[in-house]
């Protein structure tokens, strides 16, 4: 980079963007990122108006979907907001797929332009591209074909059944769509042509499959009652959604594809939820670099600069934890600071750097931060990387909430004593199966009335609010067909259950 | 590689099938919300949509969530005072799962979900499955309003109608028709004058030869480029714009009986009616006919708040009623809508000349709806209206109302679709 340090002509002086003036920054935005090894899908940068960002807002950041109520409720809630004044809209959003879509604003400065272009295109993009729960659970190359293949799909079905039809199978399945997540298992990426063969496949496959829950024929050894009692799936299954898929014994096909979307959607975005923090962390790091690489080559004013700071320093500000503006840890904050602190570690380790992060401490950067970025989520990335000295900077501290004592109480602070602590149970705050309830398919009672039994684990003893999952367990009974049971364990011990059978519902 | 964009002129509303589908779903809770809204309305108000709020929990979307209780552990930033093992008093109202300050996140949030819908959606929902009455009649009359379009063209007109292009197209025709004797003289001199030796002989032949077509030549010349004969015109002609015109004729009871109550009653009526008409036509006039003893026509704002005492003569205001019929709207061109508010108090001795002016007037209305506020039955003049129901079926109604709680419902009754 020696080589360009001569000073340079400022790219604009004036705050409105021009599209070639876009083009201007985005090219010496894609230099310098080039410089500095960032690995990146083609971009499309779209110049979006606010009605759609909100409906970028409403589908999920999706170019495509299938239609739904709830998108609809999704969009009036955001444009009541918007039209009040209760919110501001994001300068960007972007979406991952291949080429990686960004959508910017037109009301944002042409500062802010170049602030979201290397926020969005150059950080997340890279991060789309290289994180390890994108490249394994995301297939950025067939998004928009499947989308297009699903909205196709639900379109039809709404044609043959009848859109109240499909939206009671959509509603059912929205409502276990966080439970509808393989977290194991490498899906196989599929173009729009196999996808619609294999559906078809499917459908007649599937329907005879489902008759394993309905065989009447006695099994040999069932019969003089030595064999022991099977439980049916063998083992509890966590993907609600797909066990529905597979062994549903009411459903049609058309019912099968349509969970089959669902699931597949939310396995799409199951690791955008698990690296929220890292992701804006990167691209935080990597705007405020390039932005600052610009300004070093003399490509920006000083105006440019001070505005972009302004911006920065908003998004990355925390609150402590008594201010009115608190509402928990700002990922962006985290995540930025969690970045530049590795930097410096590896640029100027101090001896507690050295001995927290002895295979780290004095590495080259680029070389660590890449790594760092590639092979973690949220969880892991701060149990591994979370520094007494960034604790300090923030002053973390434990609160313990325990529904059996009447107060809280403060279980560690930023001391000797306290920062493993600190560090392990904010790790456990971005582990997805802390934050949502840890629900499987337990067992169907195959012989008798086939209910479907559920088990939810009680971590550290935390119910299931009570309402929703009523609601939820209704949804699940209308997909399954017969009773469903949700009991809540903790040590073995039923705790509480929800029963929906098919006689309280006709009832109700 | 990169593309950049400009999506903002894309078509809007990619939201709108979604949309739609909310308000499908959702359309008796809205339909509720509508009824409640038209208090406080302004009858001829022109909307720019309503404001609808509908319960959020009825609009949830369910999913597993924790609930309150268990042991949790927090992280929070910011710390100042607090060491290990201070014990903090659990802080009233967010004993739940939620630590301090993540109570946001979590909880009831707003108890009401409220969104916009536009005039359409409003009237759409408010009127859903009701219909006006004889619709049809007279629907495409109104013939005093014309739009000009292009009608061909014309050889005389105005200098800034002139078709160029037709203008020119007959000026070459004309040159072409006026001069091809000449032409064709001229060339068959040109091939004489060709033929001829170049002897002495043919000399003076030579020169007589090229003083002729010396003269065909100027005399092709003399024909004008353009002539007045050659100028055209753009034609335009006036054509009628059909459309639909209702007026509505708003009478109303405003003796000593009527309080302000009841009158508040009639207001909300005429709103309905207002908007249901202004649905159905492109223009609907609004005619406020007041009366006790005798009637007046009056703006809104006297309709509904000036005060009267005295005694009550319905005829008067079915009178006026007519005689601005025939003055301002004529039944050719005007749809015609009567409504009529009242206690059902009458003089006695008026009872056959209503009749009579009902009959007269009945036959020139598309509709004609009577409503009668009040808690007792049979009145005067529900017993006046009650054989005119019977004789028209088709063009009057009349309904009772008792309550606020009733005039949708009555509003409804009398407009219901007619099932075929």
């Amino acid at each position: 980079m020696s080589a360009q340090s001569t000073v340079r002509e400022p790219l604009s002086t004036e705050s409105d963007w021009t599209f070639e003036l876009l083009q201007d920054y985005e090219r010496e935005i894609a230099r310098i990122a080039d410089n500095f090894g960032l690995d990146t899908y083609p971009n499309q940068i779209e110049i979006i108006n606010s009605e759609q960002m909100m409906d970028a807002y409403a589908s999920s950041a999706m170019p495509i979907n299938y239609h739904h109520w709830s998108f609809g409720k999704h969009f009036l809630s955001v444009q009541n907001s918007y039209r009040r004044g209760h919110m501001g809209l994001a300068y960007e959003i972007v979406f991952n797929s291949n080429p990686c879509i960004a959508y910017l604003m037109e009301e944002n400065t042409l500062t802010m332009q170049a602030l979201v272009i290397a926020h969005a295109s150059y950080g997340h993009n890279s991060f789309f591209k290289n994180n390890y729960m994108f490249r394994t659970w995301t297939d950025a190359e067939s998004i928009i074909d499947y989308m297009l293949f699903a909205r196709k799909f639900i379109a039809d079905c709404e044609q043959r059944h009848g859109v109240d039809e499909v939206e009671r199978v959509l509603d059912a399945c929205h409502a276990l769509m966080m439970h509808g997540v393989d977290r194991y298992k490498r899906p196989y990426p599929l173009s729009l042509d196999e996808e619609k063969q294999r559906q078809l496949e499917r459908e007649e496959q599937l329907q005879q499959q489902v008759n394993e829950l309905w065989r009447t024929i006695p099994i040999p050894e069932a019969a003089d009652g030595e064999r022991p009692m099977q439980r049916f799936p063998e083992e509890p299954q966590e993907n609600i959604l797909y066990f529905l898929e597979k062994n549903a014994p009411l459903l049609e096909p058309w019912q099968r594809e349509v969970i089959r979307i669902v699931r597949k959607i939310s396995q799409y975005l199951y690791p955008q939820r698990q690296t929220k923090v890292m992701n804006e962390g990167w691209a935080c790091f990597w705007h405020f670099h390039i932005l600052h690489e610009l300004y070093r080559e003399g490509l920006v004013t000083d105006g440019f600069m001070l505005e972009f700071l302004q911006y920065h320093t908003a998004v990355i500000y925390q609150p402590p934890f008594n201010s009115p503006h608190y509402s928990g840890i700002n990922p962006y904050t985290l995540g930025y600071s969690m970045m530049q602190d590795l930097k410096r570690i590896c640029d100027s380790p101090t001896d507690e750097d050295r001995q927290w992060f002895p295979d780290i401490a004095g590495s080259p950067w680029q070389e660590t931060l890449d790594f760092a970025m590639r092979d973690f989520k949220d969880e892991s990335f701060i149990l591994q990387f979370l520094s007494p000295r960034l604790i300090r900077e923030l002053k973390l501290f434990n609160v313990e909430n325990d529904a059996d004592k009447d107060h809280l109480e403060v279980t560690a602070i930023h001391d000797e004593w306290g920062y493993q602590a600190i560090r392990e149970s904010l790790s456990a705050s971005y582990d997805l199966g802390n934050l949502e309830p840890y629900i499987q398919v337990y067992n169907v009672n195959v012989r008798g009335d086939r209910a479907l039994t559920l088990r939810h684990d009680m971590h550290n003893g935390r119910p299931l609010e009570r309402e929703n999952a009523e609601e939820v367990v209704r949804h699940l009974h209308q997909l399954w067909g017969f009773d469903v049971i949700l009991e809540s364990v903790s040590d073995d011990k039923v705790m509480s259950s929800i029963v929906h059978s098919q006689l309280a519902s006709t009832e109700a | 590689m990169t593309f950049l964009i400009d999506r903002r002129s894309n078509p809007r509303q990619k939201s709108a099938v979604n949309r739609q589908r909310f308000l499908r779903r959702y359309r008796e809770r809205i339909k509720e919300s509508v009824a409640e809204n038209l208090r406080g309305r302004q009858i001829a108000q022109d909307g720019r949509g309503e404001k609808i709020s509908i319960p959020a929990r009825d609009t949830s979307e369910p999913v597993f969530r924790h609930g309150p209780g268990g042991r949790t552990t927090h992280v929070v930033p910011g710390n100042e005072e607090f060491t290990r093992g201070d014990r903090i008093p659990r802080p009233k109202g967010a004993g739940s799962g939620s630590g301090p300050g993540q109570a946001s996140n979590e909880g009831e949030g707003l108890d009401e979900f409220v969104f916009q819908i536009n005039q359409q959606e409003f009237l759409d929902a408010l009127f859903d499955d009701m219909e006006l009455p004889n619709l049809t009649k007279r629907q495409l009359s109104g013939l005093e309003e014309f739009k000009r379009v292009k009608g061909g063209f014309a050889s005389d007109g105005a200098p800034s109608n002139i078709s160029i292009v037709r203008s020119m197209r007959s000026a070459t025709a004309r040159r072409i028709a006026l001069g091809a004797g000449k032409r064709t003289e001229l060339r068959r001199l040109e091939q004489e004058l060709e033929a001829l030796d170049d002897g002495e002989a043919s000399l003076e032949q030579r020169a007589d030869l090229e003083q002729r077509i010396a003269d065909l030549r100027e005399r092709l010349a003399r024909i004008p480029f353009i002539d007045d004969v050659d100028i055209r015109y753009h034609r335009h002609i006036k054509e009628p714009i059909p459309h639909s015109k209702a007026v509505m004729f708003c009478l109303m009871d405003v003796s000593g009986s009527m309080d302000q109550a009841t009158k508040d009653l009639a207001k909300r009526f005429y709103i309905l009616l207002y908007l249901f008409l202004s649905r159905n036509y492109d223009k609907t006039e609004v005619v406020f006919i007041r009366h006790h003893t005798a009637a007046k026509e009056v703006d809104e704002e006297e309709f509904f708040h000036s005060r009267e005492t005295g005694g009550t003569v319905v005829s008067s205001a079915l009178e006026l009623m007519k005689s601005v019929l025939e003055a301002r709207y004529s039944p050719t061109e005007w749809n015609i809508y009567g409504a009529q508010a009242s206690d059902g108090d009458n003089w006695p001795n008026d009872a056959v000349r209503c009749t009579e002016l009902i009959n007269q007037l009945l036959p020139l209305c598309q509709y004609y709806a009577y409503v009668e506020i009040t808690d007792a039955g049979n009145k005067p003049l529900w017993q006046t209206y009650g054989p005119v129901r019977e004789q028209w079926a088709d063009t009057f109604a009349m309904q009772h109302i008792t309550g606020p709680g009733d005039i949708y419902p009555v509003f409804h009754e009398l407009f219901r679709k007619q099932s075929a």
